[in-house]
């Protein structure tokens, strides 16, 4: 028993290691990183973040990828949920082939895809906006989204389904009245991966920005491999950007536990 | 009433043809092309699969993937059960453990890039240092064995939370009364573990094993900011060698890889799917 915890407590410190580091580093200033190694700031300074809170880039880059992470999480959800409840409550001809179909796509190679995305975007006149790139997100979450509401849904008896459409219940009024709260851990865990997929993807958000919409993950790889890299200022950003994630995760903590157990896969 | 399920269907499929198919599309008719800036594209058949197919940086490159796909599942979904059966069953220690376990998931790949340079880097990292310490002399920059495991190590420290977080979810969804059964028959912690954890886990086994597997093809942003897919190309693995075809404008030869990857990827997907449905059933029966 005792030794388990051990174990547990062993495996979070080396979890923490590399996120402590990253907190070390954003708290030095630049000639101490790159002199020696400290395990703790010797010259505590603030002045990594305060540069990221007053360049009108950083900020706009964080706000951008706020902006089309929360677009993404909508449109992924309001396209998953029907989609969902579909698989879990009705076979009907092609459904298996169709909910593997779905599976594939997160499979899809981002690499390549950004080349057809960039042409398609552009002949629609969304290229460089959020929209294009929550668009290119639903790519690996839609997918995903289904697949865990699905798992949700299934795991809701159809019973109370027929017993609601014989109290009279209109099929909206059933959805919003009763499905929804049942399903609302679901919506959660859902919701975390889906902000998760596409707050940390690259390749695709690299791909359809130019300025307008150009998110914090690009800007950070702005000057890496160049000589003179500021180490400080890019763990600072990076420390950030685990910010939002981590709010999230808050909320969700109570259902993160629940779902997935659930359901067909 | 069968046609009820399409009609939901429709937002999905209608978002998913634009973010999904079109684009599928288009990079198949990409690998039937022989591509050339500048001239218009002219129909060569499969002549670009032949190719990749032929190409030695390819098959190098698959290789790899494979063999870092694999050592991806053998490590992280042992561990990530593991550290699920680890975790306590209640009181406060449960929501930190939580947090904790969801905080890795939430680095951007570039910031997991960012920090294994800061750890790597030869004068001012902490990983140099410490082999230094232990007389041996570590440079992702220049040994092939030490990028590659930096690589997956990294990987392990990022995911590994995941498949813990899942099975975690599993875990919670077992009736106590199993375990008092399990415990009244005398059954040994592994035989407990092997008839009533492990069968009930299956499901979200599948999914934690499939999302592993499917993501491991698509690391692509670690190795590029560690070495840029080097020393030499010991870390480039199947996305960052197409990525890299894909920037050079070689819009076949990309697509026909892309085609071949998928088709890589699905055909063992499927297989573990099979596999992993099958065993667990028959594990039940025993």
């Amino acid at each position: 028993m005792k030794k388990r915890y051990i174990l547990l407590i062993m495996y979070f410190i080396l979890l923490i290691i590399p996120i402590y580091w990253m907190i070390n580093t954003s708290l030095k200033p630049d000639n101490e990183i790159i002199k020696k190694l400290t395990f703790i700031p010797q010259d505590f300074t603030l002045q990594n973040y305060k540069e990221i809170f007053t360049s009108p880039l950083w900020r706009s880059s964080f706000l951008n990828s706020l902006i089309y992470v929360c677009l993404n999480v909508v449109i992924s959800l309001l396209a998953a949920i029907p989609g969902a409840y579909a698989f879990s409550r009705w076979k009907f001809r092609g459904s298996h082939h169709l909910f593997f179909w779905l599976l594939t796509n997160r499979m899809a190679p981002a690499a390549v895809f950004m080349i057809p995305f960039t042409e398609l975007y552009y002949t629609l006149h969304i290229y460089d906006t959020h929209l294009a790139v929550a668009l290119a997100h639903c790519l690996f979450n839609i997918p995903l989204a289904v697949w865990i509401l699905e798992g949700f849904m299934s795991g809701i008896p159809r019973e109370i389904d027929e017993t609601a459409f014989i109290d009279g219940y209109s099929f909206p009024r059933f959805f919003g009245k009763i499905f929804f709260p049942l399903i609302a851990p679901g919506l959660g865990v859902a919701a975390f991966f889906c902000f998760t997929f596409s707050w940390i993807e690259l390749i695709l958000a690299k791909a359809l920005t130019v300025t307008n919409a150009k998110p914090v993950v690009v800007t950070l790889t702005v000057g890496i491999g160049a000589e003179g890299v500021r180490w400080g200022l890019l763990a600072a950003a990076g420390v950030l950007t685990m910010v939002p994630g981590a709010v999230v995760v808050y909320f969700v903590r109570n259902y993160m536990a629940k779902g997935f157990a659930l359901g067909r896969v | 009433m069968k046609n009820r399920g399409w009609i939901f269907l429709i937002p999905a499929l209608a978002v998913m043809s634009i973010s999904a198919f079109i684009p599928l599309m288009t990079v198949i008719n990409y690998s039937l092309h022989y591509i050339f800036a500048g001239s218009a594209p002219t129909y060569v058949g499969l002549e670009n699969y032949v190719e990749v197919l032929r190409d030695p940086a390819f098959l190098s490159a698959l290789g790899r993937q494979l063999l870092f796909s694999l050592m991806v599942l053998v490590v992280q979904v042992p561990l990530g059960i593991g550290i699920a059966l680890a975790m306590p069953k209640q009181g406060p220690a449960v929501a930190l453990c939580l947090v904790l376990l969801g905080i890795p998931l939430l680095i951007p790949f570039n910031v997991v890039g960012i920090i294994a340079r800061v750890f790597c880097q030869a004068n001012i990292g902490v990983l140099p240092a410490f082999f230094g310490l232990l007389g041996y002399d570590f440079n992702v920059a220049l040994d092939p064995i030490d990028a590659s495991l930096t690589i997956f190590f990294l990987d392990v420290w990022h995911w590994t939370p995941l498949v813990a977080l899942l099975c975690y979810a599993g875990l919670r969804s077992i009736p106590h009364a199993f375990y008092q059964a399990a415990e009244i028959d005398g059954a040994s912690p592994w035989k407990t573990f092997r008839y009533v954890t492990l069968p009930k886990l299956r499901s979200v086994l599948i999914l934690g094993v499939l999302l592993r597997f499917m993501d491991s093809f698509k690391i692509y942003a670690e190795p590029l900011l560690l070495t840029g897919g080097g020393p030499g190309s010991a870390t480039t693995f199947m996305s960052l060698h197409v990525a890299r075809k894909a920037q050079s404008y070689e819009l076949g030869y990309a697509g026909a890889s892309s085609v071949i990857y998928l088709f890589i990827v699905i055909v063992f997907s499927y297989i573990f799917f099979q596999i992993m449905t099958n065993v667990g059933k028959g594990g039940a029966q025993e």
